[in-house]
């Protein structure tokens, strides 16, 4: 396709202009696919290479060492035990003795059993003494997951652990070797709230998100090719096994398999899915436009009581959201006050089907949201209207500008700017929504068609409040949940990869310092 | 002044009343929507007949009725339930997300991109999907059903990490030269952090803690997941939340209103008294990301 330059551009006619921008974007998709392969494929290059450097390293270590350093490659801290560093020395001494002890008094067992999950499941076993058929339980599938997964961890950090312990050793030698004095352990507990500050600061925040997010997370990615449900939990009714990638077979397929009048897993995935984009893309905007607009309105030269206005709109972010979103929910329901006020007031003849019908449902959440967003953008948007340069606006009105084109000209481009990436985080925070939908509606209309799907998917039900009904329903299919989860990661990934990439400036952070 | 600038004068000021006044009208309307909803509930908190919905909003008959009976209920333990998880809660997460978001504002250091790389990426994951292992682990550390709330805490807690994007915006507006003023003065890093910094942060010190505290009193899902089969260890959002199942609440709706309302008040008021600060914090980081 022809390129213009940025003088042939200018010359052309809005309409061409834009016409031009769409046609670059489909072009450059296939490009950026490429690009982030061969991104990946030089990633890959660069980490063997690395891999090379790290073994020649050690390699190196081992040859060139003392026998210091030798023994430390299988006693670890020896080195440093060695040569005065006492600390460090225990530390890495007393590490090694846990790994090799757990290995070998646990860690090796959940190791071989991780492959096949359990053989044994619980069966029943005659009891001499009462003379009746007890059940016994053996393998347990999770734990064997679960403890697989943490000794997994645990041997990566031992690799690492030994790799610095290698890396110390030679950094003492080369210390010694020129007459300096090496660090003592009086030393080390100081840089922790000196120069090494931010490991102290970190060590508990980093913990944390080990333990209570990465590990669950990889966890769960492993269940999604598992069979790991309600009737197979592992323990006290069956084993679960790996099914390779059955899961996603079963989400992704075309197959009815519910009978006549229901349809089968991808066109309800897909239903639901498009309902989630478009819920996230209208609970974003609208919020978005309607809070800008509200904090214009008090903002504007006259208005009298500005503070008041904000004040009321912020009330309403403190209370609780379950509270209110439950008490709409209830008002806006059959028998609820807004149909009887307007049955009272003759405005309508029978009550109007918030909550019974598919498109009214979803019309009333996206609405009832607003009443839920507005005060939270109209606070975020204040902030940076107050930032625009006022002369901006004083010299668009001696050039005669009305306040439409001041709006589209001044106002818009600069808030677009200015709060595009947080447009981004909200619209995949809104994607994710589960308070909204869940407390509104609970889902609600159930989707008939979508009946032999797990859970009891409804029409304004998100990939979110499904996954939930999943994991809480009858059935419990923690498999489908599991790949449900891993599908909306892949979603949101992917729209904040493209967003991000079509920003007009991912913004440097050390820019303003 | 000729005669027809000042008719566009007139015309100007005539045409700017008109729009103020419809605009004071709007924000009116919309102060009343806005609030519409939350004076029912209290209207309906003292409503002495019936117990279940009804299609209007002022009581007949007033009372306090529907707080006595509360009493009657397991509503007191949701209550100290969610307290106490909302106030350790408010200290352990302020503490962690000052940590995390000081260390990636202030330091450089080699794992510091790609540690804020991978907590982006992890934040993509629903979090609800890691509550279904944390379920079960939880169960066997008897953190959860009647004994719910140190699990519930430790959930609450143990990830806010994550969180640090507000409060690293704030700590970056504070200029690295007062940092290394000290520093050429011979403060360690740690002193740099108490006597300089902290004493500086006090808008967004109070904003984490508010947050973190009003936090658990919205939670629903993990709530939800770690007192599941229990009342006991329930908190006031699902407990109230289950008072409008369609069994319950012809019995329990006024009740909801008259608990709503006792959970809302203090953190309404507490949120006020702060406003200043959340304000500031929400302006002034939220955006920045």
């Amino acid at each position: 396709m022809k390129q213009y330059s940025d003088l042939e551009f200018l010359k052309l006619s809005k309409g061409q202009k834009f016409l031009y921008k769409l046609r670059r974007f489909f072009v450059s998709i296939p490009l950026g696919i490429a690009h982030f392969f061969m991104k990946l494929w030089a990633l890959l290059v660069q980490g063997v290479q690395a891999l090379g450097r790290e073994l020649k390293e050690i390699g190196g270590t081992f040859a060139h060492g003392d026998w210091k350093t030798k023994t430390s490659f299988f006693v670890m801290g020896f080195g440093n035990l060695a040569r005065g560093q006492i600390l460090r020395g225990i530390l890495f001494l007393l590490f090694e003795i846990i790994f090799i002890g757990y290995m070998v008094l646990s860690g090796a067992r959940w190791l071989g059993m991780l492959p096949t999950l359990g053989t044994e499941g619980p069966g029943k076993v005659y009891d001499e003494i009462y003379d009746v058929y007890v059940t016994s339980y053996n393998d347990n599938s999770f734990q064997i997951l679960l403890y697989g997964v943490l000794t997994l961890f645990f041997i990566v950090a031992f690799i690492y652990t030994w790799r610095v312990n290698v890396r110390q050793n030679r950094m003492a030698e080369k210390i010694l070797a020129s007459g300096k004095p090496l660090k003592s352990g009086r030393d080390d507990l100081h840089s922790l709230v000196d120069d090494q500050f931010h490991k102290t600061l970190l060590a508990l925040p980093v913990t944390g998100i080990l333990i209570f997010t990465v590990l669950p997370i990889f966890f769960m990615i492993l269940v999604a090719f598992t069979n790991y449900d309600g009737a197979h939990n592992g323990y006290t009714n069956a084993l679960f096994t790996w099914v390779g990638l059955d899961n996603f077979n079963t989400m992704l397929s075309w197959d009815v398999t519910g009978g006549a009048g229901t349809q089968s897993y991808a066109a309800t995935f897909g239903e639901v899915l498009i309902w989630t984009l478009i819920w996230a893309f209208f609970a974003t905007f609208t919020n978005y436009f309607l809070g800008m607009f509200v904090a214009m309105a008090i903002n504007k030269k006259g208005i009298r009581f500005k503070k008041g206005w904000r004040t009321i709109l912020v009330l309403t972010i403190a209370i609780p959201q379950f509270i209110s979103l439950l008490y709409v929910s209830k008002m806006f329901a059959k028998n609820g006050i807004i149909n009887t006020t307007l049955l009272d007031l003759g405005l309508i003849t029978k009550a109007l089907p918030f909550w019974e019908e598919a498109t009214w449902a979803r019309v009333t959440v996206i609405l009832i949201n607003i009443w839920i967003g507005i005060p939270y953008l109209m606070l975020i948007t204040t902030g940076i209207l107050m930032n625009i340069p006022a002369d901006l606006y004083e010299s668009a009105k001696i050039d005669g500008a009305s306040g439409w084109q001041q709006y589209r000209k001044i106002t818009l481009p600069y808030m677009l700017f200015v709060t595009g990436p947080y447009l981004l985080t909200s619209f995949t925070g809104n994607m994710n929504n589960f308070n909204v939908i869940y407390l509104l509606t609970g889902g609600a209309p159930t989707n008939p068609a979508a009946s032999s799907a797990a859970g009891t998917v409804g029409y304004t039900d998100l990939l979110i409040t499904w996954l939930f009904k999943i994991t809480m329903g009858a059935e419990t299919q923690y498999y489908l949940a599991s790949v449900i989860g891993i599908l909306v990661f892949v979603v949101v990934a992917l729209i904040s990869l493209i967003v991000y990439n079509l920003l007009p400036s991912i913004k440097n952070e050390e820019d303003f310092r | 002044m000729s005669e027809s600038t000042m008719k566009r004068h007139m015309g100007l000021r005539t045409s700017r009343a008109i729009s103020n006044t419809a605009i004071h009208i709007l924000l009116i309307v919309i102060s009343v929507v806005w609030l519409i909803p939350f004076v029912c509930i209290v209207l309906q908190s003292f409503r002495v007949e019936g117990t279940g919905p009804v299609g209007y909003i002022i009581p007949k008959q007033w009372g306090l009725d529907n707080y006595s009976r509360l009493f009657e209920t397991d509503f007191p333990r949701w209550y100290l339930n969610t307290f106490i998880a909302a106030l350790v809660t408010a200290v352990f997460q302020t503490i962690i997300v000052l940590c995390m978001s000081y260390t990636l504002s202030r330091f450089r250091f080699k794992m510091r991109r790609p540690l804020m790389r991978i907590m982006l990426i992890l934040g993509m994951f629903p979090g609800m999907l890691s509550m279904i292992i944390l379920y079960r682990v939880l169960k066997d550390l008897g953190m959860t059903q009647a004994n719910a709330v140190p699990g519930l805490i430790l959930v609450y807690i143990a990830s806010s990490g994550m969180g640090y994007y507000v409060s690293k915006g704030f700590f970056d507006t504070i200029p690295m030269s007062l940092d290394e003023a000290a520093r050429v003065d011979g403060a360690t890093r740690a002193q740099v952090l108490y006597k300089i910094i902290l004493p500086l942060s006090k808008p967004i010190v109070i904003y984490t803690i508010l947050t973190a505290f009003m936090g658990p009193w919205g939670d629903y899902v993990f709530a939800r997941y770690i007192s599941f089969g229990t009342s006991a260890g329930k908190n006031v959002a699902v407990g109230l939340y289950d008072w409008l199942n369609k069994d319950q609440i012809s019995k329990n709706y006024t009740m909801f209103c008259s608990g709503g309302v006792l959970v809302a008040v203090p953190v309404t008021v507490l949120f006020m008294c702060l406003q200043r600060y959340y304000v500031e914090g929400v302006t002034g980081g939220a955006v920045k990301g």
